[in-house]
């Protein structure tokens, strides 16, 4: 859905993401303020083949809900995206919220690539624990928060985690969003060159090793059951895992890191697993 | 109102030709490639065809294709 020549850099993974949405019959974007609004095209160019709406941050969900019920007063099927970045979902995150309690009829795609990109590398509230943004120069202290958990507590009609390390996986969870009804989220996990300091040919070898490491779970969840999917499924076990060493030291955002600092982040994801762990019924 | 000059027109290129961004260009050695065409779903700028042959016009050059290959069938080439 995203044409050659777009304004993307090296690797990116983001693009990479947009290419994935030809699985969505349909697609009609909404994209606020974020590398995605630099890489759908700068005016008056449009790198994508599908109708794109900017709009203010904030303001994402509720657009994407009031395109689509006038799609519907005017008998057009689409499928109103909206699609935004982890920056994009902590400003705005009243409205998608929002959009989630009501079950708009809508799917909203996060590309997280964990900080601020577009505008430098500032820190998010995705940004994973200690790593370095420009500001949080000496590492992120606060926490971690796990927008995919936040909206399997509103209920939503489909929630997934994926990946661009397995484009099969995150093409399926595309398509099975595009033919479902009610609120969808699907949370990309999204490894950025510049941003996380790591050489631009890396970013499928990074995001898998995320996914081998235990740093990103791989799951979906509908008719109020979660599952984890299938390239991920032999990380929930613990004793599968790569060391987090190896994910993290391959990334020039975490080459401060002491071992103990390694072991404490360990920890912080062993955590995140056992609230996982609790939503499944595996 | 006139809402003509506000509306982007899908253009292939948006950014120009991105292939001067590139300092290595992949090169496929035909005699490695078995086309299991991992390359062509993983590439994030969608220039590698289903022949893979690249569009060096748009190539930026990142090297995932090169990293992604199993066969090791693509070479990166200082231009």
């Amino acid at each position: 859905m995203i044409l050659p020549g777009n304004t993307s850099c090296q690797g990116c993974p983001i693009s990479l993401a947009m290419r994935c949405l030809d699985e969505i019959e349909n697609p009609v974007l909404v994209i606020p303020a974020g590398c995605s609004t630099v890489v759908a095209g700068l005016h008056p160019n449009s790198a994508m083949k599908i109708p794109v709406i900017h709009v203010p941050f904030a303001s994402t969900n509720a657009v994407a809900c009031g395109l689509k019920e006038a799609y519907k007063r005017l008998g057009v099927e689409a499928n109103v995206i909206a699609w935004m970045g982890d920056g994009a979902a902590d400003i705005g995150f009243a409205t998608l919220s929002a959009s989630a309690a009501r079950r708009d009829d809508i799917i909203t795609v996060v590309v997280d690539n964990e900080a601020y990109m577009n505008t430098g590398t500032q820190a998010s509230l995705s940004t994973f624990w200690k790593a370095k943004t420009t500001t949080s120069p000496l590492g992120k202290g606060d926490e971690k928060r796990d927008l995919a958990l936040i909206m399997i507590a509103h209920r939503a009609d489909y929630v997934a985690t994926a990946t661009v390390g397995y484009v099969e996986d995150l093409r399926r969870k595309f398509r099975r969003a595009g033919e479902l009804k009610g609120f969808r989220f699907i949370h990309i996990h999204c490894p950025c060159p510049p941003g996380w300091r790591f050489p631009s040919e890396k970013t499928i070898e990074i995001a898998r090793k995320a996914v081998a490491s235990g740093a990103w779970a791989l799951f979906e969840y509908y008719n109020g059951k979660l599952r984890f999917s299938g390239v991920g499924k032999r990380y929930v076990d613990k004793g599968n895992r790569i060391s987090l060493a190896d994910y993290l030291r391959s990334q020039g955002r975490f080459e401060h890191l002491s071992d103990e600092d390694i072991n404490e982040l360990e920890n912080a994801i062993e955590k995140e697993w056992e609230i996982i762990r609790k939503f499944s019924n595996d | 109102m006139d809402l003509e000059p506000l509306i982007s027109r899908t253009k292939l290129g948006a950014a120009g030709e991105t292939g001067s961004w590139r300092n290595y260009r992949p090169v496929v050695k035909r005699e490695l490639c078995n086309v299991c065409k991992t390359c062509l779903s993983y590439c994030p700028e969608g220039v590698i065809n289903e022949m893979i042959e690249i569009d060096y016009r748009f190539c930026k050059g990142c090297g995932i294709c090169k990293e992604i290959c199993k066969q090791k069938a693509i070479e990166m080439v200082p231009e």
